[in-house]
Order: C-alpha cells, then structure tokens, then sequence
C-alpha cells in the first residue's frame, strides 16, 4: 500500500511540474498565445486565464478530496475510519455540488458573452481600420490591400496601433486564418467573405499560419505578419509600387495551382479580384452579404458579415 | 510483366509506394495463412460457423465485439506511433505528407468508429441482458446483423491501406477537401461507404438495447431499481438513435457527390459545403457522448462495488446521465465557432457548451461521495476508476477552457485541443472501458486476469498518458497546429513534440502488457467458480461464470435496488436459488448465417461502390435483397430447450 501511494505521489508530481512548466513558460515569447502584443490577443488571454482559474475552484478540491478519500477509507485491517455502506443520500452536499458549477458557469458565461460580442467590433474606434483582403490558397496566402492597390503572398505588412479588418475567403479548400500573437482565428471559407479584426501594438515579426487542414502542402502553409510604425508601413507600401510587377488574372491563375512557394509582393491587383473569388465559388447562398459583382470593393469592408 | 498486372499493382496494390506496403502485405497474408492453417489442423471450421459467425447468443457476440475492439485498438495505436515517430523531431522524413496524412486520417477514424463503438457494444452485449434479468436481447438476429455490419464496414476501411489507397481528408473529412476536385482517390470513398455500413448496424444497435430495457426487465425491477450501467445504456442509445441518422445523411449526400455527380457540399453550382460540417457534427458531437456515456455507468457500477457502499445520489445520477444526453444535442457549433456564424450564436453554444459541465461535475462528486465512508480495495477496475478522476476533470476543466468562444479562437485545431480531446476520450472512455473489461471479464470467460501484470499495464499506460499528452498542451499555447507533418526547426517544438513521443511509446508498451495479461491469463488465470469474483451487487453476478446460454433458468423477481447484494446483507440468497420444479422449458432464438452472409453482402456492394465497379456492387446489392427476402418469410426462428436439459445443465453446475 505505501509502494502505491508513493507511486500515486510521483504521477501527482509529474502533474504538478506539468502545470507549473505550463505555468512558468507564460513569460517567453515562444508561448505566443500567453504573449500577445494587440488588444485582442489581449483579452482572449484574459478569458482563457479567467477559465483556468474559475475551473481551477471545481479541480484543486476534487484532486485534494480524492487523494483523501483514497487513503483514508482504503480497505486494510485496523482501518479506523467511519464505514457507512447504506449512507447515500444527502440534500445539502447534493446542493452544493449542483450550486457551485451552475454559479461558475454563470460567470464565465457572462465575460464569454462580453468578450464574443466585443470581438466583432474594432479594437480601436477613433482610428481609421485598414482593409486586408486575405485568400487562402492550395498551398499558399493572397494578401490583397484593396485602399493601398498592392497584392503581396505569405506575408503582410501591417501599421502599428492600427486596427485591422481582414476579410477572409478560400480559392482552395477551407482554411483558418491564425496569427497566434495578434490574436484568435477566423475560416477563410469558399463563396464566403469573413471578418477578424486583429491589431498590432508592438512593432515585429509575427508567425500565421493556416489552422485548417488542406492536404499535402498544407504543413509548409506558414506567413509573416510584420508590423511596423505606420510611416514606415507607407514607405514600404511605395516601395512595392514602384519596384515590383503588378498581379494580373493571369499570375492569379498561376498562384491558384497547388504549389508551395516562397513570398513575393504585386505592385497594383485587378479589379474585383477578391469579390470575383468569393462569387465565382457559388457565392449564390448567403444573399445580401457582398454587394453585386462589379460593384468597388470598399463597399465591402461595410457589408461583409461580422 | 504484361502492361495489365504492372497497371493493376501499381494503382490498385500499390507497390511503387515502398517497404511500408510491401511488409503490412506481408504481415496481412501471412495471419490469413496463419489463421486458415490453425482452422484447418484443428479442425474447427464447424466450430467456427456453428458457434461463432451464426451466433445470435449476446453473450458471444459481446465477446466478438471486444475482440474486435481490442484489434482495432492495436491498428489505431500503431497508426498513433507512426504519427508520434513522424513529429519526434523537427524536418523529419520518417513519413512523407501523403502517407501522413493517411495514417491520421485512419487514426481518427478507427479509434473513434472502429475501437471506441465495438467496444461500448461490447459491454451493452456482456451485460445489460445480465443485469437487467432478461434472456437475450429484444431483438437477437438483428443484434447480430448489427455486428457484422460493424464488423465488415471496419474491413472495408482496413483494406483501404493495401488496396487503392487510404481516405487522407481526415476523419472529419470537410468538404471541398473531401470532394472529387481536391482529393479523387477512392480512399475517401471507402471511408464514406465504411461508416455508412457500420453506422446502420449502430442505429439497429441503439434500438436494440433501448428495447431491451424498456420491454424485457425481469418483474419488479422498475426503472428506478435499474443498476446505472443500465441506465447509462438508455442515455447513450437515446443519442445513438437520433445522432446517427445525421451521419448517415451527410455520408450518403457526400457519396453522392462523388459518385453520381452531385453538388451538395461542393463550391460549384451553389453547393454548400458549411452543410455537411454542420450535419457532422450534429452527430459528432454527441456521438463522444455515445462512448462516454457507458464509461460512465461502468464507473458507478466498478466504484459501488469496490467502495463497499451503495452508490451515492442515485437519482442525482440518473438525472445526470439523462441530462447530459439531452444537452448534448445543442452543443454541436462549438466545433466551429471560428466558422463565423456570430457573436449570438457563439454565445449560445459556449454556454450550452458549458452546461455540460454541470451534471458531468456532479457525477464526479457522487462518485466521491460513494468511496467516502467506504472501503475501497484497490482492483484492477477500481484502479482503472480511480485513474479516471483526475484525468478526466483535468481533460473537463479544458474543455469548459475551450467552450469559452473567444479563447478558443486561439485554441482551435491547436495541439491544446489535441490534448484536450485526447485526455476526455482516453482518460474517459478508454480507462472506461479497460475498467469494465477487467470487471465483467471473469462473468465473460470465467477466470480471472492476472493482477500483476495488469499493474504494470496500468502504471506503463497512465505515465506514458501524461508524458504523452501533457506537453501537448504546451504546444497549443506555442501555436502548434494539429495535422501538419513536419514543423521547422526555429520554433522551439522539438523538445517537447520530443517528450511527447516518448510518452506514446509507454502507453504503447502498456497495451502490449494488456494483451500479455490477457494470454498469460488464458493459461494461468484464476478460475472464477463462484460467479461472484468481486462481492458484487448486482444481478449477473448472482450467476455463474460465464453464464449458461440461456442465462437465468428462472427469471428472479426483483425487490430492491441492488438486489444481489441486499440478499447477501440479509443472508438472503436462497430466494434466488432454484428448485427443480420451477424449472419450465425456455424459448430461444435460433441461429442464422444469414446475418453474417448479409454482411459479406454489405462488403461486396460496399467494395464494388468504392471503385465504382457497377456490376460488383449490384451483385452485394442482390445478396443484401436475398437475405432480406429470406428473413420475411422465415417461420420458426426460435426453438425449445427442454426443461431436463436445464435442469441438467443447472445441476453440473452444482445450483441445482
């Protein structure tokens, strides 16, 4: 008995040291969730910290009850502890453990609300947005800035402190959009236009990567979201015009077939290339979401779905 | 070699691919060589056909299940080792994409449909006819087509490795990915033809047991007398039967897709492919509470019994169970909250979600409450139990952490939710069904499975359990995503993917102790000669080991809540004792090749649809209306034990 309690102890241990890793590691950059530098990883960590300690009231005195339970009323001669075999019934201990989850759940459902709705508006209302169009590809991402007129491929360059409304679809199977340090994900969908505001506080290099499987080339399906001071952001965004070729239907054709490629940037993108995607994949379900083709895509950013 | 048979080994057999095929074709020939050679010198083909494959006896099919089960777990765990062995260092090539995404694809599929499934059937086969006082089940020759529609749609997927091609979209296998314009190998028509086959002999399944114990109770057990195994078979074959038709739409409209040119789920043609991941998950979401369910009843069943002590707030748990099932059907959109369906709509599942929780978190305090005050002796299945609180309220409290919609946009498809699932599924019905393995196995074959060796089973698999997954969950929160093959070196997953392996190894030696248990046992276990091993409360075990064929040669009258155990408190038992005279013949249902012959059936048509061979499909198609047509104008399928026999058979063993 005492070789299994020991034993019991060190998977405990084993736990313990689990968590606290888990725990400790919270300071590196490596652990991007437990290290966003935008407002809305921000507050996805303040729920998901919320939920481990509102779980952690129910766990920690489950754990502690059953190491108890266990030794004290194990079956061993001379074991002195109460044994009560018909006693099965009790009002008040049944109250208690029907009260303390539902008033839990009670409050990690209403910042569950809170965060969910706050999460579909911008991070920041006084500042202009700034429009990504984003199409996941097989085994690529199309980054469209429909207000700049210039295309780039896995990767995106975005201003500090600006809030940004990046609109997602598919031109391949379904994808997810994942920037663990900006913040949570979004489907990019075919015949869909979605919306993630995201926002970078902090200048840097940021990993994305796709979240959804899409077959052979979909491990090597990683980007770069660099964010920069915003004056910096322009300068790079004349850079592009002036020394890169534009994207024509033809290299869009070209971008469409499954290959894995490396990064690349267009100096000005055809019109309606993005709501001509998210139409042409049978765009038909979902009336009234995107205006009609033809139609300038900055009416979009206003219509597409929240 | 003719042009021809090169074409045919290089499409169908696959032999270009390399090694790994070459030796699984190697390996798969000689067990057939094996097992038609054993058959043949033992002369046991009769054997075979008389007590096997025609049986509509619960009893055996329960074992047939667990065997089954008990396979699939060996291929889905291998699968998992080849997964691991792959990811243990970065810019690994131990496996290429395709064959990668293969194996995962199979992985999920397997543990999920072909290893969790049988194994739940297998207990409701074992024991609900025991425990409940009924003969057989309410419906035995369909209770037999059931398992070998499970069984032949779980051949058709294993033969996908070495004939055309495993399915690769995964085992959630989202349209367009699972459609003809991204994936137009038949592997993703065997997965769809596999499951439909075996998701029919579920829904038969469901129906089967929820009869059972709404019309064949023995007299005087009332639904409140009902042992929780029981009760916990109602809960999950309430889910089964409306969950599984969902599934069986959305793979037929897929099938359709790809077969006869179709475009529900496409992008063309105003297809919508978001159709099918809601309809997956009307079914996959409650189908984990399908399997978890029954883990449940085992656990009340195994902790009442080894604590001593009558199980705590029985009605609490009843109530529980029935919740959950209910609950469980308006959870399904928490697997796609960052599908964009809403902040209101997000809401409402996150908390759905939540509520889960609640009579799943009261359950875990009952099962507490029933050790408190009572004496617990430390068994193999109470070890198993005793294992899954922890694991399982840690594998809960990430779960609520997921349910909470805005965190997990920052979990999803992430290794936090590999780990999660894993720690609930694994934690809960896996150590589940090993607890009521081990509890039922002497009331099955009649001897006991060696203590020691199971213990070392138990510790190899519970370390190698969170060595495993523990990491994983470090992993999510470093942005790991789930299903790539290969990471890069420069983003600090190496170690811990590293640890991860190692730990998959340990639960891997831990299974090879279970099967070493179980052999080692078949020679050398304790034989169980009272049919009572455990001092146990419920009616099988006022019975002997294993059970006659026709398990009670009188149906007892039911008095109280754990009779079995009241009557031994009161030194009781002879009420249940038989007199000669009480004995009358019984009727029993008689066997038929028909069900197993009718799965053939479902295999050829199946097979046949997968490569589209139209005049092979017919041909399994007319077998499946022959048997149908039989069975309609069978007369006398059941037939008589005379009452001498039973007495005989009651007197050998000695209860006469």
């Amino acid at each position: 008995m005492h070789d299994k309690a020991k034993k019991r102890r060190i998977r405990y241990g084993m736990l313990g040291a689990s968590a606290m890793t888990l725990l400790l590691s919270g300071c590196g950059p490596q652990y991007m969730v437990l290290d966003p530098v935008g407002p809305v990883g921000r507050e996805e960590l303040h729920l998901i910290i919320l939920s481990v300690i509102l779980t952690g009231i129910v766990i920690i005195p489950v754990l502690a009850l059953l190491v108890f339970i266990v030794w004290r009323y194990r079956d061993k001669p001379g074991n002195r502890a109460p044994y009560q075999p018909k006693w099965s019934e009790s009002r008040v201990l049944e109250v208690i453990w029907w009260g303390i989850p539902i008033v839990i759940v009670g409050i990690l459902g209403y910042f569950t609300e809170k965060t969910t709705f706050a999460l579909v508006r911008p991070p920041e209302n006084n500042i202009a947005p700034i429009t990504i169009e984003v199409t996941s590809l097989d085994w690529k991402w199309l980054f469209q800035y429909p207000d700049q007129k210039i295309a780039t491929v896995n990767y995106a360059v975005i201003p500090t402190g600006v809030p940004i409304n990046f609109v997602l679809t598919s031109d391949a199977p379904m994808n997810s959009f994942w920037v663990p340090r900006l913040g949570g994900q979004e489907y990019t969908m075919p015949g869909m236009a979605m919306r993630l505001w995201l926002q970078a506080n902090q200048s840097g290099t940021y990993y994305g990567h796709g979240a959804n499987f899409t077959g052979r080339g979909f491990a090597h399906m990683n980007f770069n979201v660099i964010a920069k001071p915003a004056t910096q952001f322009y300068g790079w965004v004349q850079r592009v015009k002036s020394t890169s070729h534009p994207l024509t239907r033809a290299i869009y054709a070209q971008l469409k077939i499954p290959s894995v490629i490396g990064t690349t940037q267009y100096s000005s993108i055809p019109p309606n290339l993005f709501n001509g995607t998210v139409w042409a994949d049978g765009g038909k379900y979902m009336p009234g979401m995107l205006p009609a083709q033809g139609t300038g895509s900055n009416s979009m950013k206003h219509n597409s779905t929240q | 070699m003719p042009v021809w048979l090169t074409h045919f080994t290089t499409t169908y057999l696959m032999w270009n691919e390399g090694p790994m095929i070459w030796g699984s074709d190697v390996l798969i020939l000689l067990t057939m060589l094996g097992i038609v050679v054993t058959l043949t010198r033992l002369r046991r083909w009769k054997w075979l056909w008389r007590e096997w494959l025609t049986t509509v006896d619960h009893k055996k099919i329960g074992i047939m299940y667990l065997l089954a089960a008990l396979i699939m777990m060996f291929r889905g765990g291998v699968d998992a080792l080849l997964l691991r062995t792959q990811l243990a260092v970065p810019g690994n090539h131990f496996l290429s994409a395709e064959h990668y995404d293969q194996i995962f694809t199979t992985h999920g599929t397997i543990m999920i449909l072909f290893m969790a499934m049988p194994f739940i059937f297998a207990l409701f086969n074992i024991v609900v006819p025991l425990q409940i006082g009924a003969r057989d089940v309410a419906f035995p020759y369909l209770n037999a087509i059931s398992f070998w529609l499970f069984f032949f749609g779980a051949m058709l997927f294993n033969i996908s490795f070495v004939f055309g091609g495993s399915p690769d979209a995964g085992w959630v296998s989202y349209p367009p990915l699972s459609e003809l314009g991204f994936d137009f190998g038949p592997g993703e028509n065997y997965y769809l033809l596999a499951l439909q086959i075996s998701g029919i002999g579920s829904i038969a399944t469901g129906i089967n047991f929820l009869v059972t114990i709404f019309k064949m109770r023995a007299p005087g057990m009332k639904l409140m007398r009902m042992p929780l195994f029981s009760w916990s078979v109602v809960a999950a074959s309430v889910v089964i039967i409306f969950a599984f038709p969902a599934l069986a739409i959305a793979l037929a409209l897929l099938t359709l897709d790809r077969v006869a040119g179709t475009h529900f789920f496409t992008i063309l043609h105003g297809g919508d492919p978001m159709m099918f991941v809601n309809l997956f998950w009307v079914w996959g979401h409650p189908e984990v509470y399908i399997v978890i369910l029954p883990a449940f009843g085992v656990y009340s069943e195994v902790v009442a019994t080894f604590a001593r002590k009558r199980v705590f707030g029985y009605s609490s748990m009843v109530l529980s169970l029935m919740l959950i099932s209910v609950i469980s059907y308006f959870v399904w959109a928490h697997h796609f909250f960052t599908m964009g369906a809403g902040a209101g709509v997000n809401t409402f599942f996150a908390i759905a979600s939540m509520l889960v929780a609640i009579p799943t978190g009261v359950k875990v305090f009952n099962w507490l409450f029933t050790m408190f005050r009572g004496r617990i002796r430390l068994t193999l299945p109470m070890l198993w139990t005793i294992a899954f609180v922890p694991c399982f309220t840690i594998g809960g409290a990430t779960g609520v952490m997921l349910a909470a919609a805005p965190a997990d946009y920052q979990y999803h498809n992430s290794y936090f939710l590999i780990a999660h699932f894993h720690q609930v599924l694994i934690g809960g019905v896996v150590f589940g069904m090993l607890a009521g393995m081990y509890y039922w196995w002497p009331k099955v074959f009649g001897f006991m499975l060696d203590v020691r060796l199971g213990k070392i089973a138990f510790w190899l698999f519970n370390i190698g359990f969170y060595v495993c997954f523990m990491p994983q969950y470090a992993l999510g929160f470093m942005g790991m995503q789930r299903r790539m093959y290969t990471y890069p070196t420069d983003m600090g997953w190496g170690t811990l993917n590293f640890i991860s392996t190692i730990g998959a190894y340990i639960m891997g030696l831990g299974f090879l102790f279970i099967v070493i248990q179980v052999l080692y046992s078949i020679k050398h276990g304790e034989r169980d000669l009272t049919g009572d091993p455990w001092d146990a409360r419920t009616l099988e075990w006022s019975l002997p080991s294993p059970a006659p064929h026709y398990n009670f040669a009188v149906i007892p009258t039911v008095t109280e809540r754990d009779m079995w155990w009241e009557l031994k408190e009161r030194k009781e038992t002879d009420r249940l004792k038989l007199k000669s005279d009480m004995i009358t013949p019984i009727h029993m249902p008689k066997n038929s090749g028909r069900p197993f012959l009718m799965g053939v059936s479902f295999f050829i048509a199946g097979f046949g649809l997968v490569f589209e061979w139209i005049p092979i499909a017919v041909l399994g198609l007319i077998g499946i209306l022959l048997s149908l047509l039989f069975r309609a104008f069978e007369y006398g399928d059941e037939h008589t034990i005379p009452a001498d026999e039973i007495r005989e058979t009651e007197a050998a063993l000695g209860r006469l």
